[in-house]
């Protein structure tokens, strides 16, 4: 019997408690849906800058090849498989509007499932590398599985190209096969540092970092590109942190215009939530670590408030290129599909000049000079592009738009 | 000059942020407190499972986390979602009970199950003790790589209650309704179960089977029943620190979210006095504290469990039972 009235006594008591609070969170739930960011206004860009003389996949039709493939390395299953799936299917299109308009000559995609694991892929790669038929390959899309795998690639010397690891290192190792169709970290964080002073208008930034080597690195350029304006406000969390209750004191107390996260979207979701319900209200603006529409969801109506900075280009913009995207996937094109896109279109009319070795199309791939759907792409000795573009995008209406270069 | 000396004088690999530190002190003193009252909750859970059976229940932390999940689920088909929703207040404390309810009754179902399943057959076996943490171990594993399997590596989406609005301030700070509620009724529900270990027969049979199994059962007692109980109050517990945390943290629900809140809440529990549901009470706000002045006096989350668990070892060298001591066994019946 005590029991029962002892669970009831419980309930009452919870329930008086909330009351008590309850009445109080009412009155002030209809003030909180402003717009986020301080009366800077930056509208959503309906169309990206289409190179005219673009070089596509089909070419002039008479292209003539025989028994030749190219591979794509990269995760098509695992944790992180829509990033994979995105460039996948954007390589896919490319091979597929090449094969169509060229009958005589008709490339093999191979692909190779790596599931974004490092440990996996030098396994992956090196079976890649044994299929004599591969000429050239599109990936490794994450930057720790392209650490692993690149030595492997530079053996055999096969060519290949990343539509997405932007780790900056992976062009310091010495490799002569290894090519980037985006910009790197170190160039996000000087965009995203100009982004943050010339467009949002900040005087005032607090830079908050987590504690991967991407997050890490990518504080340090931004720290380097915004000096004083960001000296005196700096946190560091940690990965699977949830709870951020002090960082959010500090901001508070040092009244920014805008807080840089520089980490992935895991933590920058509660991060910006508990931010937002805090009392903070200037702009929060991530790298392309937390440009996902997980985000959105996380952080709730709180991410209204948010920009983000990123090496890729929305190809849902580009009508002819969304339109045969979605005939393929059945669905829009995701982050890095147009980079998958252009990178195939680099080997295949690679292949269509007549290139019947590896050698050969390494040596094109580095004297590669032309316009791609995304950007122009030229690449120098290392690998990295000659002149790289970062994207800003923001969040409207609970949606991911895009709102023009910035740099 | 030594070169211990010049370590400790290159402030680059440490830097005391004083001036934050002094600033912030009171906002880092409520929230700490705050949270702290959601590490005492899940505390309560370890020490009295550990009070009855001197058992460290690893998987407890997947008790929690099972609960925050129904809690979540519950939310959203009550429709709560990412947006503040605008409902009347006695609705919003309807809402949040049936799904505080839920939450409980689902923590102290996987609690309860997990005794049955997991350690009463070893108990029955008289299995050795370090049987019994591998066990839970074990358990806390599969129950988190099942949530993995079932729901993926990322977060449930936000589920936000209310927005947290200044009440009153003091110290120059601002109270919030949110830290007021969760502090509150988190404080009143760790009394109440102070209140039914010390003053029911239930209560009375648990610390019974604590002090000694053997003679509570020749005097009457069902041991077997006593001890579920205990796992069942654990969870009922969790459930309700699945609610004040999601108030918290909306968008914190994920596979592995109960992890390191759990090593933290085992840790407050030691603090305290492992198997005393007071010092687990005061082991959970001192932890909640510490890690937040730790933070920003050294301007660094990497740091605040560093200095959590400095606290612990250094409290721990003059008591090595914990503040308060471990007496859920040795208390006055």
């Amino acid at each position: 019997m005590s029991s029962v009235r002892f669970s009831r006594a419980v309930l009452t008591v919870v329930a008086a408690s909330l009351v008590l609070g309850g009445c109080a969170a009412k009155t002030n739930s209809s003030s909180s849906s402003s717009s986020g960011s301080s009366g800077v206004n930056l509208p959503a860009v309906s169309n990206v800058p289409v190179p005219a003389d673009a070089v596509l996949p089909a070419g002039n039709g008479k292209a003539t090849c025989h028994g030749v493939s190219i591979a794509y390395a990269g995760a098509e299953t695992g944790a992180n498989a829509q990033l994979g799936l995105n460039i996948v299917n954007g390589v896919q299109l490319a091979v597929n509007q090449h094969n169509a308009a060229n009958p005589g000559c008709q490339v093999t995609l191979k692909k190779f499932d790596t599931e974004g694991d490092p440990t996996k892929a030098t396994g992956i790669v090196t079976q890649v590398t044994n299929e004599a038929d591969i000429l050239g390959a599109i990936g490794l899309p994450f930057s720790g599985e392209s650490k692993s795998t690149g030595g492997i690639f530079q053996q055999a010397g096969l060519v290949h190209i990343t539509p997405s690891a932007t780790n900056p290192t992976l062009t310091q190792q010495g490799w002569t096969t290894f090519f980037r169709a985006l910009g790197n970290d170190s160039v996000q964080g000087p965009a995203a540092a100009k982004f943050i002073v010339n467009q949002l208008h900040a005087s005032k930034v607090c830079v908050v970092q987590d504690d991967s080597d991407y997050g890490i690195g990518l504080a340090a350029a931004i720290n380097k590109a915004l000096g004083d304006k960001a000296s005196s406000c700096q946190d560091k969390v940690t990965t699977n942190q949830r709870d951020f209750s002090s960082t959010v004191s500090k901001i508070t107390s040092a009244k920014p215009d805008a807080v840089f996260y520089s980490g992935y979207y895991a933590e920058a979701a509660p991060l910006d939530q508990q931010l937002v319900n805090g009392g903070y209200t200037g702009a929060f603006v991530g790298p392309d670590g937390v440009k996902d529409d997980k985000f959105i969801q996380q952080a709730g109506s709180a991410s209204s408030n948010t920009y983000f900075t990123c090496p890729c280009e929305d190809g849902s913009l580009i009508s002819s290129f969304a339109t045969a995207y979605q005939q393929l996937a059945g669905s829009a094109p995701g982050t890095y599909s147009l980079e998958g896109y252009d990178s195939a279109t680099v080997l295949l009319r690679g292949i269509d000049s007549g290139i019947t070795t590896r050698a050969a199309l390494l040596d094109y791939v580095k004297n590669y000079n032309a316009d791609g759907l995304s950007k122009h792409l030229q690449w120098d000795s290392t690998g990295e592009l000659k002149a790289s573009t970062v994207y800003g995008y923001k969040v409207q209406n609970g949606k991911i738009v895009y709102i023009g270069t910035i740099s | 000059m030594h070169p211990l000396t010049v370590f400790l004088a290159d402030s680059s690999w440490i830097n005391f942020d004083v001036t934050s530190f002094r600033q912030e002190f009171w906002d880092n003193t409520f929230n700490g407190l705050t949270f702290g009252a959601i590490y005492a909750l899940i505390a309560m859970g370890y020490t009295l499972v550990y009070g009855v059976l001197r058992l460290i229940n690893f998987a407890h932390s997947e008790v929690f986390i099972a609960g925050a999940y129904a809690l979540v689920f519950t939310l959203s088909g009550l429709g709560f979602d990412g947006s503040v929703p605008g409902l009347s207040t006695l609705a919003l404390i309807g809402d949040m009970l049936l799904a505080c309810l839920v939450a409980m009754l689902a923590s102290g179902a996987i609690a309860v199950l997990l005794e049955r399943i997991a350690y009463r057959p070893l108990r029955r076996k008289g299995a050795p003790p370090l049987a019994f943490l591998i066990t839970a171990i074990g358990v806390s594993f599969a129950i988190q790589y099942a949530i993995f399997i079932w729901r993926g590596a990322s977060a449930e989406p936000a589920v936000i209650l209310f927005v947290p609005k200044a009440l009153f301030s003091a110290f120059g700070t601002n109270i919030t309704n949110q830290q007021l509620i969760i502090f509150v009724a988190a404080i009143v529900l760790m009394l109440l179960i102070d209140q039914f270990i010390q003053r029911t027969r239930f209560g009375r049979g648990v610390r019974a089977v604590a002090q000694d199994p053997d003679t509570a059962t020749l005097m009457g007692v069902n041991k077997e029943r006593a001890i579920m109980l205990t796992f069942l109050l654990g969870g009922l517990l969790a459930g309700a620190a699945a609610l004040f945390y999601v108030i918290k943290v909306p968008s914190g629900v994920v596979f592995n979210g109960g992890f390191t809140l759990g090593i933290k809440a085992f840790a407050a529990a030691v603090l305290g006095g492992i198997g005393n549901i007071r010092g687990a009470a005061l082991g959970g706000l001192l932890i909640g504290l510490v890690g937040n002045y730790g933070q920003t006096l050294l301007g660094n989350a990497q740091w605040s469990d560093v200095i959590a668990f400095v606290v612990l070892v250094v409290v721990l060298m003059f008591r090595p039972t914990g503040i308060l001591g471990e007496s859920l066994g040795k208390a006055r019946v």
